[in-house]
């Protein structure tokens, strides 16, 4: 049998998923596990986007959610190049080593 | 031949462009040439037009040339057009011609000076402006003219800028001629507010149909004009600038101060004669102050002791006598002495230069004396000047041109025997001064040890202008021997003519006691400076008489008036409001936006955690707003 999910879940499941996407990037510390967090963050809309494809019976929910891979994969690869450097010259993950970039 | 006009101004421009850019990295030589060398062949071009000009004359005497339009907002156009008639013909004669002999001059009086370039680009930008001042063919270029003037001789006045004093003079005739072309300016936005041009020559056509005769609006805009002409000529009551003026090099005192740019009011006031024929009130003031001015300055001139504040107020006396021609309608006489003034005063300027620089920068007459055979060049060419000044019958251009003036101030239409008295006594006066000047300077012992003498350089300009000094009376004779008008014939085409009395008494009178004047004068210095010197001091210790020579020793306390009715007033309110109360506003503003920046300069931390919260924060209240609303 098909088991049916309503609509109204799954965008609550999806901002649930953001809110604690946006908590692990406010709180965390180390830098890889703010990428996480935000990888999170995109995955949570994606889930938006498919509900309301579905909800509305129309593709550009899925179109969307394949744009979000694409760019997911492409902020992952530069972030952890990034991510690299920064280890590279403060021997730290830590994002409160890089305060001196203020101003 | 009026396509080659605009030469006569484009080349001191071109003098002064190439000496303001280049200056600095020409050679002395170079400077000399370019400088003195535009000015020269301005003069040759000068001869040649005006020569074509006189012989054929065109039929309505004028030669125009339009270079271009300067602007035009909506049925107002002003064009850059040059305008030579036989008027501006006399003035550029004397400014170009002797503006040459001056820069002749001047290459050899400013030799050892450090700004050799600056001083000829300011004089070649002066004698421009001067040119287009007296070339222009409407009011609005004339005017920038007038302003160049103006600027050049700030600048001159103020060349030797390291003396605090020089600056001080600089800026006072600067300011005190700006009340003068302040109200001339608002004169122009009434002319053209009435007329609906500035055009020179539509004005004077059409003046009398523009204007009812005397009514206020004319006589207003009359008085108006005379306040600039009075401003710049140094007249009662704006005459203060011109003795201070003497602070600039000598050449500067011979061309601006005395032959050529003092002179414009008169050019304005002969230019603009047609609204001046419209009111009777408007003349009659130029009379008074023109009497006025030439009797107080002569007698300031009695008691100076500095050459050149001699010869300033002997200058300020002289254009006296020009405005009290112009007043009483005798325009052409006018004229005339302004051409004969020109070449004597530039004369008595200039050897008075070569003797100032020979004895070591000595100002003070009474401490030169016996230069008569130390420097007999000087000597013979200054007495020539001293002689035209004194307006010596016969042998002095100064006479004829005097003589027609003291003529027409009582028989000319708005003459009268008072006028007469005025211009009579300053003539005694004028000769006075004049001979006390010589032999204060020429006779007696030598006081200061005579340096090196002026060269040829120096010493030809003297020699050319003691012959024009000599000459140029001869161009136009009294009525009652030879009646030869060459002059006032000539101007016939652009001035009216003098209207006489009915009842004139007999001109021979008039000359003899012309002549009585001046000779009376010349005793008048020689006894009490020559024959017995020891008489000036007993008048001198009178009290009434010592306390009327400071009085007109300082210039009749105008000075010491306006600095207690205008300095001093002016200085004290600026002081009160010396932290400019409206700029508090301002300051106010920039201050509160520095820490307001300060402010939001401090939520740039560096702490990315911040930002995203900061992020946070502000989309969930915009979201929240959007909830609410």
């Amino acid at each position: 049998m098909k088991a049916t999910v309503s609509a109204e879940v799954v965008v609550l499941l999806a901002g649930l998923l953001f809110a604690l996407g946006i908590v692990g990037v406010i709180i965390r510390k180390n830098i890889i596990f703010m990428l996480l967090s935000v990888e999170i963050m995109l995955n949570a809309s994606g889930l938006a986007f498919v509900a309301a494809g579905s909800r509305w019976g129309q593709p550009d929910g899925q179109v969307m959610f394949v744009f979000i891979l694409a760019m997911a994969a492409a902020e992952v690869s530069i972030g952890l190049a990034l991510i690299l450097q920064i280890y590279h010259q403060h021997k730290s993950l830590d994002i409160d080593n890089l305060k001196e970039m203020n101003g | 031949m009026d396509k080659y006009l605009w030469l006569i101004p484009a080349l001191p421009l071109g003098g002064f462009l190439i000496l303001a850019l280049a200056g600095k990295r020409l050679s002395r030589s170079s400077v000399a040439i370019v400088g003195a060398g535009s000015i020269c062949l301005s003069a040759l071009i000068t001869f040649v037009i005006g020569g074509v000009f006189l012989a054929g004359m065109p039929p309505n005497a004028v030669y125009t040339q339009t270079l271009w339009t300067w602007f035009e907002v909506g049925a107002f156009s002003a064009k850059i057009t040059l305008s030579l008639d036989v008027l501006s013909l006399v003035f550029v004669f004397v400014i170009t011609f002797i503006g040459a002999l001056i820069h002749i001059y001047s290459t050899a009086f400013m030799e050892a000076d450090r700004d050799y370039a600056r001083f000829f680009a300011s004089m070649n930008l002066f004698v421009f402006s001067m040119l287009v001042l007296v070339l222009a063919d409407n009011l609005l270029l004339m005017y920038l003219g007038w302003e160049g003037v103006g600027l050049c001789s700030y600048l001159l006045i103020g060349f030797w800028y390291e003396q605090q004093a020089n600056g001080n003079a600089a800026r006072k005739a600067f300011t005190v001629t700006r009340i003068g072309d302040a109200a001339m300016a608002i004169g122009l936005f009434m002319i053209f507010q009435q007329a609906g041009t500035l055009v020179i020559s539509d004005i004077g056509a059409s003046a009398g149909a523009i204007w009812q005769p005397n009514s206020t609006v004319v006589t207003v805009t009359a008085l108006l004009l005379l306040a600039g002409g009075v401003g710049k000529s140094a007249q009662l009551p704006l005459q203060t600038w011109l003795p201070d003026a003497m602070a600039g090099p000598s050449p500067v005192s011979a061309l601006i101060h005395a032959a050529t740019m003092v002179t414009a009011g008169v050019y304005l006031v002969a230019r603009m004669h047609a609204i001046f024929a419209l009111s009777e009130t408007a003349r009659l003031v130029i009379t008074v102050i023109g009497a006025a001015t030439l009797l107080l300055a002569g007698l300031t001139a009695l008691t100076q002791y500095d050459i050149k504040r001699v010869l300033a107020y002997s200058t300020i006396s002289q254009i006296g006598y020009m405005f009290l021609a112009l007043g009483v309608g005798a325009w052409t006489a006018a004229i005339f002495h302004f051409m004969v003034h020109a070449f004597f005063k530039a004369l008595l300027f200039l050897a008075a230069g070569a003797i100032i620089e020979s004895l070591h920068h000595e100002h003070n007459m009474f401490k030169m004396g016996g230069l008569k055979d130390k420097m007999p060049v000087v000597f013979w060419t200054f007495l020539v000047g001293a002689l035209s000044l004194a307006a010596v019958p016969l042998i002095s251009a100064g006479f004829y041109s005097k003589d027609q003036i003291l003529w027409y101030s009582w028989t000319a239409n708005g003459g009268s025997p008072v006028l007469w008295m005025v211009a009579l006594s300053g003539a005694l006066i004028t000769a006075a001064y004049t001979t006390r000047m010589m032999i204060l300077t020429f006779w007696g012992e030598a006081h200061t040890p005579v340096g090196h003498l002026p060269g040829r350089r120096m010493t030809m300009p003297l020699v050319v202008l003691a012959v024009f000094s000599v000459f140029a009376g001869f161009i136009e004779l009294p009525h009652n021997f030879g009646h030869f008008t060459l002059f006032s014939d000539l101007l016939r085409p652009v001035l009216p003519e003098t209207v006489m009395r009915a009842d004139i008494p007999s001109e021979w009178l008039f000359q003899l006691l012309a002549a009585l004047a001046t000779l009376g004068g010349v005793f008048l210095g020689y006894h009490y400076y020559y024959q017995q010197p020891s008489r000036v001091e007993s008048l001198r210790r009178n009290a009434m008489l010592a306390g009327l020579h400071r009085f007109w020793f300082s210039g009749w306390g105008f000075e010491a008036l306006y600095d207690r009715v205008l300095v001093k007033p002016f200085i004290f309110i600026s002081k009160i409001n010396k932290s400019d109360v409206t700029d508090r506003l301002y300051t106010g503003i920039a201050a509160a936006t520095g820490e307001m920046y300060k402010l939001l300069s401090r939520t740039q931390s560096g702490s990315l955690r911040w930002y995203i919260m900061g992020l946070v924060v502000g989309a969930i209240l915009i979201l929240g707003i959007q909830i609410m609303l």
